[in-house]
């Protein structure tokens, strides 16, 4: 399949390709993809393109799978509104 | 990895790179930067890359001033096709008490005199930038139209990048353990990748810094204060100005992507890089309050980071009378990220020998000269 109609982090809608290309550029950790791609920094925190990037790199550094993908992701653990953190319900 | 160089640079922040930049484009050859994590993984990447004009001491408003006219221009100055995402519209800065709105009198007058044209407004001309700005207790704000906010990474990265292009060599996850020092000259730096023979060393780790100055002898005025911030989901444009309060201590922004991003400086020296839930739980009371709108918004992540403070809030861009060949570009005091263009020229030119290319006072010595200022807007 055509890597650039392939969609890897789907908040932000960043490509298998994209990634492919950050990768030969340089950027071989998942932290570095994400702060310059926004790759993970959408709604689901990584959650579900952060395997799928680390696997990438893993397959184009030849680095362990286990070396490459470290998840230690920032709290919260979902979204949540603010009006939820203070307290407020919906007037209706 | 090189195991010679003109100059070392410890630290891949954005000043760090701006420093490495700006000596490539002087014409000094091997140049070598060192960073322990990757690039922007310290306070460059954790800030709320605000950049503004509107500060209260002369140093600040010429470093910043000069410092947009560079954002303003960077392709053209670094020749490399990265969108910064500058979004320059404007600082809102709000006073609820006498004492500030004072500050403020005499901010703007000062920032007029050195040819930024920031303006006070009323309570109900803030309104007419932020609409939707609760203005009770408000007594008046200051605003400049030209101040905004960056994207931090792909700054350093262009920043990095236009280095690069120029011969400097940067080095990711290399760690510096001690510094050659012999007869109080510099003799090299010893790294987890080997030792590096150079006769200069700058100082650019940021949160670090402090550490690095250990490894030379020599204490340093500074010290590292963490600080939270926090990102929503991105959402139609709502925000224009960065909207800060020094009293209320919050500064909140809406980046060109569409998330908020916001912070307040809980002001702890803990040496943990973790954020807390009592910051979130605080944050949106704040946020809330004074831009209501904004309890409609999901958060979907917050961090921490260090500001390294200098006892004038201004940073420390100076050469060492202890040691020949060490350098330091610290003490930014959270305003490292807007500086960083002029404090790579200034850094140049300390280390060329140079005439400092603008008129400012930012050498070590000054503290001991007595001839300290304190920064009075700083969240």
């Amino acid at each position: 399949m055509d890597d650039e109609k392939i969609i890897v982090c789907r908040c932000e809608d960043i490509t298998l390709k994209e990634i492919r290309d950050l990768i030969k550029e340089g950027f071989t950790t998942v932290e570095e993809i994400k702060r310059v791609s926004r790759a993970g920094m959408g709604p689901c925190q990584g959650k579900t393109c952060g395997p799928i990037i680390a696997r990438e790199i893993s397959r184009i550094t030849g680095k362990p799978i286990e070396e490459v993908y470290k998840p230690h992701n920032r709290p919260p653990f979902g979204g949540i509104f603010f009006k939820e953190i203070v307290g407020e319900t919906d007037e209706k | 990895m090189k195991n010679r160089a003109a100059v070392v640079i410890i630290g891949g922040g954005i000043n760090g790179v701006s420093i490495a930049y700006n000596l490539a484009k002087a014409g000094v050859k091997d140049v070598i930067v060192l960073e322990k994590k990757f690039l922007a993984y310290g306070a460059t990447g954790r800030c709320g890359a605000g950049v503004r004009q509107q500060w209260g001491t002369k140093q600040n408003c010429i470093l910043s001033r000069e410092s947009v006219k560079i954002f303003e221009n960077i392709k053209d100055e670094l020749k490399v096709d990265i969108d910064i995402e500058f979004k320059q519209k404007g600082y809102l800065l709000l006073a609820f008490t006498e004492k500030e709105w004072n500050q403020f009198h005499k901010n703007v007058q000062l920032q007029n005199s050195l040819g930024i044209n920031s303006k006070l407004l009323s309570p109900q001309e803030a309104k007419e930038i932020v609409p939707f700005l609760n203005t009770e207790k408000l007594l008046g704000a200051a605003y400049y139209e030209k101040d905004g906010h960056a994207n931090p990474f792909l700054t350093t990265l262009a920043y990095a990048k236009a280095a690069e292009k120029l011969g400097v060599k940067i080095y990711k996850g290399v760690e510096v353990f001690d510094i050659h020092v012999k007869e109080g000259k510099i003799k090299g730096v010893y790294t987890n990748h080997g030792y590096i023979a150079t006769e200069k060393i700058v100082n650019a780790a940021g949160g670090w810094s402090q550490e690095i100055g250990k490894m030379v002898g020599v204490d340093l005025p500074v010290y590292s204060e963490r600080h939270e911030i926090l990102a929503t989901e991105p959402v139609n444009e709502i925000l224009g100005p960065m909207v800060m309060s020094f009293s209320y201590n919050i500064y909140c922004q809406q980046t060109p992507h569409g998330s908020f991003v916001m912070g307040y400086g809980p002001k702890e020296t803990s040496k943990s890089m973790r954020s807390t839930w009592q910051f979130l739980e605080t944050m949106a009371k704040k946020v809330t309050y004074l831009l209501p709108p904004t309890k409609n918004l999901r958060v979907v992540r917050q961090w921490a980071g260090y500001y390294n403070i200098s006892p004038d809030r201004q940073p420390i861009v100076s050469s060492c009378n202890e040691v020949e060949g060490f350098y330091m570009a610290i003490g930014f005091s959270g305003h490292g990220f807007m500086l960083a263009p002029a404090v790579g020229v200034i850094m140049k030119d300390i280390i060329l020998g140079n005439k400092l290319t603008w008129d400012v006072v930012l050498d070590i010595g000054r503290f001991e000269r007595n001839e300290i200022i304190k920064e009075p807007s700083v969240v």
